[in-house]
């Protein structure tokens, strides 16, 4: 499965290993944000909650937290970020992915969005 | 309850420019103002350190004041040297309150029978309420509602606006100036929140537009938010009101006292007097200072100081990164004890101890054109 799918924080998930979650935040939300200077990534095997604060992202102007879109134990971060931030802003949704989980509970993937249920809810927030 | 978004906010004579523009707007201060363009905050800011940075300052307070003993009179509410203000010059000051806090600060302008006062937007009604308490009723005081200012700032900033108006060339940083363009009286300053050269310019809203375009259609000049102009003030350690100075820091502790002229220390006569005039003398227990963060983590307002022992001494007032740094920047107020360059302070940034130090401001070195 590799379907990625949204949180109503706009955050992505996306699965590209059976029970391993890559998380990072949408191409909206970059966009909202602007100039990605500075993103604190979570410790290697750290355990995260569902819509729990796993990372943060600072622009320019303000710092925002990452809520982890799905519970489980990271086992890696994207060490990319740390030198070039940028990489967020270039490509959200793909080389500036944050870090990846493994699930405890991969239901939870139930309750996120498609994309295209995530379109008409950013749409709805214009 | 009234919250920020049933508020109805105003807006500046280039609100149709700036959505033209691709502007993300922002309420601030009661305006509807850009924070932004498409270009964004980091390209913006690296333009107008290069070249030249066009802004849209229309929100803030303009007010002019004439009257007898003009001079004399304002100085009983600021301790800047108003009476050696010399024709066509500019100087920056503050309103200060009986317990020797700051007010609002502000620029003077001296336009020979009038004083042309620039104010803070989020200040302009109390200032106006606070001046015509404390001005003699001779001195006639105007708002300039419906005038714009824009600022043009940056390296390129005095050969694009020559290209209009030849005569800014031979101004230098401070000055002040009427000139007529093209039959429109425009008030110009060398000056600027930048630490660039550049210049602030004041004419009637229904002009602004048209002097927007030309600027912009000049190849070295690019519209910047108030996004970049907050990082640019940042790295040219200039304050802004209600971060780093308010009514509860004064003068002498915000690193303000060269704004008090020898004279003024000697004479006194402005609110809170007693208080600074003592603090000049015999120091503060605290001072505002560069702080330059290790690492690459920003420290935004409000983030406790420690030492290197974890005792709190102070907080940040304004932080975040700079661009032409390359890295966090921030200002705050540290007990005097640890206001020296190169003092060792740690920062406690979401729990978490981050290492920084004291630095001399600016950040950026300022680039103000002197001597013409």
């Amino acid at each position: 499965m590799s379907e990625t799918r949204y949180t109503r924080d706009h955050e992505w998930v996306r699965i590209e290993e059976e029970g391993i979650a890559t998380v990072g935040i949408s191409e909206y939300a970059q966009q909202q944000l602007g100039d990605v200077v500075f993103v604190e990534l979570p410790a290697i095997g750290k355990s995260i909650v569902q819509g729990g604060e796993a990372a943060v992202v600072e622009s320019v102007k303000a710092a925002s937290e990452v809520y982890a879109p799905v519970s489980g134990a990271v086992i890696e971060a994207n060490d990319a970020l740390t030198d070039t931030p940028a990489l967020v802003n270039e490509d959200a949704e793909g080389e500036g992915w944050f870090f990846r989980v493994e699930m405890s509970d991969p239901s939870e993937l139930d309750s996120l969005m498609d994309v295209d249920e995530y379109t008409d809810y950013i749409q709805g927030l214009e | 309850m009234v919250t920020d978004s049933d508020q109805i906010l105003l807006s500046t004579p280039l609100a149709a420019l700036h959505r033209e523009l691709g502007a993300r707007m922002v309420p601030f201060a009661g305006y509807s103002m850009p924070v932004q363009y498409p270009e964004g905050i980091l390209k913006e800011h690296l333009h107008c350190r290069s070249q030249a940075g066009l802004f849209d300052v229309s929100h803030m307070g303009q007010l002019v004041l004439r009257g007898p003993g003009l001079a004399a009179a304002l100085e009983r509410l600021v301790p800047g040297d108003i009476q050696a203000l010399a024709p066509g010059r500019q100087r920056y000051t503050l309103l200060t309150n009986e317990d020797g806090g700051i007010i609002d600060d502000l620029m003077v302008a001296n336009g020979g029978d009038y004083l042309a006062l620039v104010v803070n937007a989020a200040c302009t009604t109390k200032d106006v309420a606070h001046l015509r308490a404390g001005l003699p009723d001779e001195i006639e005081m105007t708002l300039l509602d419906g005038q714009a200012l824009l600022a043009l700032q940056g390296p390129a900033a005095a050969k694009a606006l020559g290209r209009l108006l030849p005569a800014v060339a031979e101004m230098r940083f401070m000055d002040y100036r009427v000139l007529s363009l093209e039959g429109v009286e425009v008030g110009i300053t060398r000056s600027g929140y930048t630490g660039e050269d550049g210049f602030e310019i004041s004419l009637p809203g229904q002009e602004a537009e048209n002097l927007a375009r030309r600027l912009l259609d000049m190849p070295d000049v690019a519209p910047v938010g108030l996004g970049a102009r907050d990082s640019l003030r940042l790295e040219a350690g200039l304050c802004l009101y209600g971060a780093d100075i308010d009514a509860t820091t004064t003068p002498v502790e915000a690193n303000l006292t060269w704004t008090i002229s020898k004279r003024r220390r000697a004479e006194g006569g402005f609110p809170g007097a007693e208080i600074i005039l003592r603090q000049i003398k015999e120091g503060t227990v605290r001072r505002r200072v560069g702080i330059r963060p290790a690492g690459r983590a920003p420290a935004r307002a409000h983030t406790e100081i420690t030492d290197a022992d974890g005792q709190s001494i102070g907080e940040i007032t304004s932080g975040g990164f700079g661009p032409s740094v390359g890295g966090p920047v921030a200002m705050g107020y540290v007990d005097t004890s640890h206001a020296e360059p190169g003092t060792p302070l740690r920062l406690m940034v979401r729990g978490k101890v981050h290492d920084a130090q004291v630095v001399a401001l600016p950040f950026v070195q300022h680039r103000y054109v002197t001597s013409s």
